[in-house]
């Protein structure tokens, strides 16, 4: 239920920058989402039309990009990735100890606006 | 003509710059302060109650309690020796760094040694939100089962302090300490972890001691 404000933080940035470029109305989204944030797009989206409308984001096309969760073995130092959405240890050497290298991210990548 | 902007910005952004605010009232005063989270009957206020009674003689405690309705939490904070705010949050699932800077309003900062603030119980979204706290800490419970770092990964990321509640309740249920530890460790390796029971009051020394070492650190900064 935390994609409520999440959208609206998402809708105010767009607004910015899309009033900066003095935009008559932005077009696209794309967002990126890495695999460790707990957000949904079918929610997002579902507030989206509720919450633009009326503002010049009305109608836009949200993009989801996103990202896998990678992370990085401290004990043989190879690189592995989520499989399935599951948090596994180190599928060569068992090791639990690991660095998340990627899978955090959650941005406003960029806009289209005309 | 349709242009493309670049904008990459955290969609976290605006809550994190409020959070960074409340951070530096919060330092302004040497106050130092926690953001507790939990699942539901967790024990997030049990472990308010539990603390309080060993530390309210020698420092002075504020409490804020975020809860979707009622007065319950605060009522139960301020029982047990601290000064209550309540924050309702109006059916959102959690607080968000600019409810936190309402709630401080209300409070003298100067005046206390340490803040409590007891989130909204839920496992996912109080993760994505900063309020400015010093140190987050996470209360598993026994009951809840040994999978929950591995279903919530994002709330054990981000801690800096683990509590492990209802060990008087290990030899009832099903719960694989070695499993769950080695799903807190893929997350987060060096947490610091309190297995506690804030029935019997078992382990809540440890706990109590590494909050006074924080309160003092923070006092003479």
């Amino acid at each position: 239920m935390h994609e409520l404000s999440i959208t609206e933080q998402i809708a105010s940035i767009a607004i910015r920058h899309g009033e900066e470029n003095e935009a008559e109305k932005i077009t696209d989204l794309y967002l990126v989402i890495g695999e460790l944030s707990t957000v949904i797009d079918e929610s997002v989206q579902f507030y989206w039309d509720l919450i633009t409308e009326d503002t010049i984001c009305s109608g836009a096309n949200l993009h989801f990009k996103r990202i896998p969760a990678k992370f990085h073995c401290l004990d043989c130092d190879k690189e592995y990735q989520m499989i399935d959405g599951e948090l596994t240890p180190c599928p060569f050497c068992q090791s639990t100890k690991m660095n998340i290298l990627q899978g955090k991210e959650f941005h406003l990548d960029s806009i289209n606006i005309i | 003509m349709t242009k493309n902007i670049s904008v990459v910005e955290k969609v976290h952004s605006a809550n994190d710059q409020l959070a960074t605010e409340n951070k530096l009232q919060l330092d302004q005063a040497n106050l130092f302060s926690l953001n507790i989270m939990a699942s539901p009957g967790a024990g997030k206020t049990s472990l308010i109650e539990g603390t309080l009674p060993l530390i309210k003689s020698d420092y002075k405690i504020a409490a804020i309690d975020g809860d979707v309705a009622t007065s319950i939490d605060a009522d139960r904070a301020a029982e047990a020796g601290a000064t209550a705010v309540q924050i309702n949050t109006g059916g959102q699932c959690h607080i968000d760094a600019h409810m936190l800077r309402n709630a401080l309003k209300e409070l003298d900062l100067d005046e206390f040694d340490l803040l409590l603030v007891e989130n909204v119980g839920n496992l996912i979204c109080p993760a994505s939100f900063k309020l400015g706290t010093d140190k987050n800490v996470l209360i598993a419970s026994i009951p809840e089962g040994d999978d929950k770092p591995y279903k919530y990964p994002a709330m054990y990321q981000d801690v800096d302090a683990l509590i492990i509640n209802k060990i008087d309740l290990l030899p009832y249920v099903k719960f694989d300490m070695d499993y769950f530890k080695k799903g807190v460790q893929m997350l987060n390796p060096d947490l610091i972890t309190f297995p506690v029971s804030c029935t019997s009051g078992e382990g809540i020394d440890n706990w109590v001691n590494w909050v006074v070492d924080h309160i003092k650190e923070k006092k003479t900064s």
